[in-house]
This record gives structure tokens, sequence and C-alpha cells, in this order.
């Protein structure tokens, strides 16, 4: 729609027209703020927990199931030096006494969410996976945190 | 010829330029959510009157949802 807008603009004489092609999808899955009447507070970004502890694929299982349990999480987002998500370490890695690179243990490609969406939407998601929390990501895969299933469902317990 | 632009270059368009911010949405959508200090011109009513309160010589930045 926009193209077709930046066109129109132009043939009513306009010379210095741009158009911003990802939309406000791409500014709100960068967790940029946006106005209007929909409540902010009913998106994943208004509740995501940021200091997620992390691992490489290359490092050794056991530092990062240390990491992991001195942070008091119960996962760990394996990403790469961008902080891109590449995969997971769930309950079953971390209880491991192996010590094979996390590569070799990982859940690769984990479902992910942006701050954008709806907590509705996410709660759903975990539920129909079964999940606790899901990764929060930027539109470029860049790991933002995770939002806690129990927290979304009681931030939306208060705001309905 | 319109520029396609991404987030960084709106947001310095927007800072060095004073850019205009037109969200060509209809009207529920922009109320429903959009981007700080956008305007509503939704497509459909885009003409010689509805843009009269733009700037012509200021930038321009038009947007909708997504790439669809």
């Amino acid at each position: 729609m926009s193209p077709r807008a930046a066109w129109r603009l132009e043939t009513l004489g306009f010379t210095r027209v741009h158009d911003y092609v990802a939309g406000k999808a791409d500014w709100g899955s960068f967790g940029r703020p946006l106005e209007g009447q929909r409540d902010s507070n009913t998106r994943v970004g208004a509740h995501l927990q940021t200091d997620v502890p992390t691992c490489t694929p290359d490092e050794s299982l056991q530092d990062g199931c240390e990491r992991v349990r001195t942070a008091g999480f119960d996962t760990c987002f394996v990403v790469n030096d961008r902080r891109i998500v590449l995969g997971r370490l769930g309950r079953a890695a971390l209880a491991s006494d192996d010590d094979p690179t996390v590569e070799a243990v990982m859940t690769a490609g984990p479902s992910t969410v942006r701050p954008s969406l709806d907590l509705s939407a996410a709660i759903e998601r975990m539920r129909n996976q079964n999940l606790t929390n899901l990764p929060v990501t930027r539109s470029d895969g860049v790991l933002l945190g995770l939002i806690r299933r129990d927290v979304a469902e009681h931030a939306l317990d208060r705001a309905s | 010829m319109p520029t396609p632009i991404d987030r960084d270059e709106l947001q310095r368009l927007l800072r060095d330029e004073q850019a205009q911010l037109v969200e060509v949405l209809p009207p529920d959508e922009y109320e429903d959510e959009h981007l700080p200090g956008a305007i509503n011109i939704p497509l459909k009513t885009l003409d010689r009157e509805t843009t009269r309160r733009l700037d012509r010589e200021r930038p321009v930045i038009v947007y909708c949802y997504d790439t669809q």
C-alpha cells in the first residue's frame, strides 16, 4: 500500500517522498514505541525479561550449565557473536553430566516471538507448545530477552 | 521517484531533516497504533486537498503495516 501512496504523492507534485516499506510491523518488532489507543501493556515487549543467560555453540555444555544455574534459570539461549538466536538448551540438556559442545545438544531454531506481539497470542503459543517461556527477538533475529508464561498470564489478567 | 528507506534512514530523516511521517492505512488502524508523530492520510483519500497540510519543502515518509 505505501508504494502506491508514495507514487500518488509524486503525482501530486511532492519531490522528496520516501517509503518506509517495512512499516509499523518492523518498527514494533524492534521494540520501538508506538502511539495510539492500543494498550502497550498487553504486548510482549512490556513484560520482557532481558537478563537471560546465553551461551555460544562452541563452548562446553558444562560451562553453559554453570552460568545458567548461577543465573537461576532452567533454559539457555544459544547465540552467535551478533546475539542472533541459533538454538536453545532445555532442561534435559542442562541436567546432563556429559560435556559435549553446546552445539551438539542444543535444540536448533527455537520458536521466537516479537516484542510487538499481543500477550494473548504469545500465551496461546506457549500453551500449544507446552513451553514456560519464549525467546523474544527483533525481526533480524537478535535476542532481546524472554517472555515467561506465568508473567504473561498474570499481566493479561490484570489488564482485563 | 520515491525512495525506499529502512528504519535507520527514517530516524535520520526525522532527526536531521524534520521529515513528515504519514500513515496511509485506514483511520481505525491508525488510531489503534501508529509511529510517534505520524499523521493519518489514508491511501484512498490522498489528493490535493488532504495533502495540503504537508510541507512540500520537507521530506515526506509514507508507511503502512508492512511490505504487503
